[in-house]
């Protein structure tokens, strides 16, 4: 099963490497990886997408948390979240598929950020599944090229990341990943 | 007061406590170095190779249980620490290496002896700094230090460019440290405590498997009221040997692939495993989705990565071993069961010792050949055990862990995780200045002495009196054992010719060298080699096809043993 978890690290050199030497040294998977710094300059924030069966995610979080420049671990998964990734696509547009595109993009309610003489930019925001379909209709079309973000998350309601219970390492009870948040 | 970075560095060192550092000096340390010279609080012990400094800082932790302290220069100086780094990694012991690195500005040109040591020893540290300032150089040293030495220890790496050494700065340690990413639990959960006693009343069959971590977290006194107390059955790892008196009531050896017949029947045929301080290796468990199939599993262990990362574990407990094993201590004291739970178990016992019987730990003597086993036997009736042993990797650690009998904690020095050639006569040097009063002796092989042999030299530079026991089979043991059993007796690459002649080798380095080829003169050999006030090689010729038994072939259950 597919997890996405948020991780607030020191902001310092050498992170991301650790955090994703971690993963290739232990054989875990990473589908996107989004780190930038957060409102406190010392702290950045990570949003992860991962995949494995319990035990490997209970793994995937402990590990984490283990090294000694994380500060925080949340499985978001295991609670009510917000997601978006933001994709720009490169299309090939001629008189035939130009009103086509811009209906397209009307509907995402996406923008078109670049034009030339035979390509648009498109900019789409959205969750996984509006991006992939955004990509799925634009296809026939002619895409050039996409870049995505990957995913980036945020808990609904009030309370913020660093409010989150930190994962009880003392209790270890077996229910470790039901402490989402 | 404005002092340079070497200054400082010599300075939180000796504030720390540090008087002991292992090293080999280069260009890029040059100004640590200057600082040494004459310096009366820190003793530097100059090895011959930097792999060496960290195995005998390495041997220092876990012989005294304060932290090893390694000093060595830029590249090739850094990365020949990388399998001590390592070694002591795998095994959770704590070490401080400081590596010189060329200066700041340089980093990432290729300069001459440059390797990014930081980048190259990320995944075998517990945590790793490059200093980049000399503002940070007083803080990073003391959290270095904590690090390596709180919650599950390990190695942690320094790396100080030339130009943080050199800089002016102002001596600065943080009166307290404030690390927010690091924490480690030390309580255990006194509601799992509880669970896990009832769960233990519960129980028919118990088996204490415990390892290194009793060892680490001090714990072995506790342990032994734990299991004395109940009188449950107590096998230990590799690692954990000595946590548990190897004479007490309640020891049925250690288990895994070459542990002892009871001991790995007990786990196999348990109903609860109490594991403490240890993290079911693939060597212990054999194969895993046959291991100990009817237990249920209490796992007490300072790393929550280590629980349910081999096998389902049923009560977690995340805390030191020594506060858990007293709170254990006082929840079975408290409930009043104990000796009714003790006679519960007197057929479970009574089992295990039955399979001992049929099965002790054995080998056939010999009149005419020395065996290993009985080298590793006399060594312990002579030394009336009262001695330090360390060990090279291969079949002279195994016969050195199952035939020496570990009463007390910190005496058995083994490279268990890495199973590093070559840990064992740099280890006992490490071993002997920690302890300059005990009788330190390697048990080692032809193959892996020649690792580290230039170490003859420290040894006989700073008259550290130890004792290196060659089991000399003229192979490398272990593997020829495989290829006998799994690989139609085809000796690839494991026969060793009969040279160096390590008695003469030993004398020219100012050592005393001994030989023994027939049994008869193995007692005198070893009694000689105490008596002698300096560093000794002892040569056994033994029976070159000895084989270590029990076996549990790599990937079958622990059930399917090998045995004599």
């Amino acid at each position: 099963m597919r997890h996405t978890i948020s991780v607030l690290v020191e902001n310092e050199f050498g992170v991301l490497s650790r955090v994703a030497g971690l993963f290739s040294g232990r054989g875990f998977n990473i589908e996107s990886l989004c780190v930038a710094e957060t409102l406190d300059p010392t702290v950045s924030r990570m949003t992860i997408v991962t995949s494995g069966n319990e035990q490997i995610m209970e793994q995937i979080l402990k590990q984490l948390n283990k090294l000694v420049c994380v500060i925080k671990v949340v499985d978001m998964t295991r609670s009510d979240y917000v997601e978006r990734e933001l994709v720009l696509i490169k299309v090939t547009a001629d008189e035939k598929t130009k009103p086509e595109i811009l209906r397209l993009v009307d509907i995402f309610r996406g923008k078109i950020v670049d034009v030339s003489a035979e390509s648009y930019t498109i900019e789409v925001t959205g969750d996984e599944g509006k991006i992939n379909a955004i990509i799925e209709l634009m296809r026939p079309l002619g895409i050039r090229e996409i870049a995505r973000t990957g995913k980036i998350a945020m808990t609904r309601g009030p309370r913020t990341l660093k409010e989150a219970k930190k994962i009880k390492q003392g209790v270890e009870n077996g229910d470790l990943l039901r402490q989402g948040l | 007061m404005k002092m340079t970075g070497a200054e400082i560095f010599v300075r939180s060192l000796i504030d720390l406590g540090v008087d002991t550092i292992f090293g080999y000096p280069g260009g890029a340390v040059i100004n640590i170095y200057d600082q040494l010279f004459n310096n009366t609080s820190i003793r530097h012990y100059l090895v011959r190779h930097e792999q060496a400094a960290v195995h005998a800082a390495d041997g220092y932790a876990r012989t005294s249980g304060k932290t090893g302290v390694v000093l060595v220069t830029s590249g090739p100086g850094a990365t020949n620490t990388v399998t001590g780094i390592a070694t002591a990694y795998m095994d959770s012991i704590p070490v401080v290496v400081f590596t010189g690195q060329v200066p700041t500005l340089m980093i990432g040109n290729d300069a001459f002896q440059e390797a990014d040591i930081v980048g190259i020893t990320r995944p075998c540290t517990k945590h790793n700094y490059l200093v980049k300032d000399v503002r940070d150089l007083a803080r990073i040293i003391r959290e270095a230090f904590h690090i390596a030495s709180t919650g599950r220890p390990g190695p942690v790496l320094v790396d100080l460019p030339k130009d943080v050494i050199t800089a002016q700065g102002v001596y600065n340690p943080p009166k307290q440290l404030s690390l927010r990413g690091y924490k480690p639990t030390y309580k255990g959960h006194m509601g799992q405590v509880k669970k896990a006693v009832e769960l233990i009343y519960r129980s028919r069959r118990p088996v204490i498997y415990a390892g290194g971590g009793v060892i680490l977290g001090d714990g072995a006194k506790y342990l032994t009221e734990f299991a004395d107390l109940l009188n449950i059955p107590v096998t230990l790892t590799l690692m954990g040997l000595g946590g548990y008196p190897a004479s007490g009531r309640n020891f049925v050896g250690m288990l895994g692939m070459h542990g002892t017949y009871a001991a790995n029947m007990a786990i196999s045929n348990s109903d609860l495993i109490i594991a403490i301080g240890a993290r079911f290796d693939d060597r212990v468990t054999g194969k895993v989705d046959e291991f100990a199939p009817e237990a249920k599993i209490i796992h007490v262990d300072i790393d929550p990565t280590s629980i349910k990362k081999n096998v389902k574990v049923d009560i977690p407990i995340v805390g030191d071993v020594k506060d858990v094993l007293k709170k254990l201590i006082k929840t079975v004291k408290d409930s009043g069961e104990a000796e009714k739970y003790s006679r519960k178990i007197a057929p479970w016992r009574a089992q295990i010792e039955k399979w001992d019987k049929d099965h002790p730990l054995k080998y056939k003597n010999s009149k005419t050949k020395i065996k290993p086993q009985f080298v590793v036997e006399k060594i312990y009736e002579v030394t009336g055990g009262d001695a330090i042993i360390t060990t090279e990797v291969g079949q002279n650690q195994m016969w050195a862990a199952q035939f020496f009998k570990f009463d007390k904690p910190r005496r058995f020095v083994t490279s268990g995780g890495l199973g590093t050639m070559g840990y064992g006569f740099p280890a006992a040097l490490g071993a002997q200045i920690a302890n300059p009063g005990a009788l330190v002796i390697d048990i080692a092989g032809d193959g892996s002495i020649q690792m580290n042999i230039q170490e003859l030299a420290t040894a006989v530079q700073y008259k550290l009196p130890v004792k290196v026991a060659i089991l000399n089979n003229g192979s490398l043991g272990m593997v020829r054992q495989w290829q006998d059993l799994f690989f139609e007796g085809k000796y690839s690459q494991t026969c060793l010719p009969s040279y160096p002649d390590f008695v003469a080798l030993a004398k020219s380095y100012g050592a005393l060298g001994l030989r023994a080829t027939k049994p008869s003169q193995v007692e005198e050999v070893i009694r000689k080699a105490i008596e002698h006030p300096g560093l000794v090689l002892m040569d056994f010729a033994i029976d070159p096809f000895e084989m270590v038994y029990p076996m549990v072939p790599a990937g079958a259950p622990l059930t399917k043993m090998l045995l004599v």
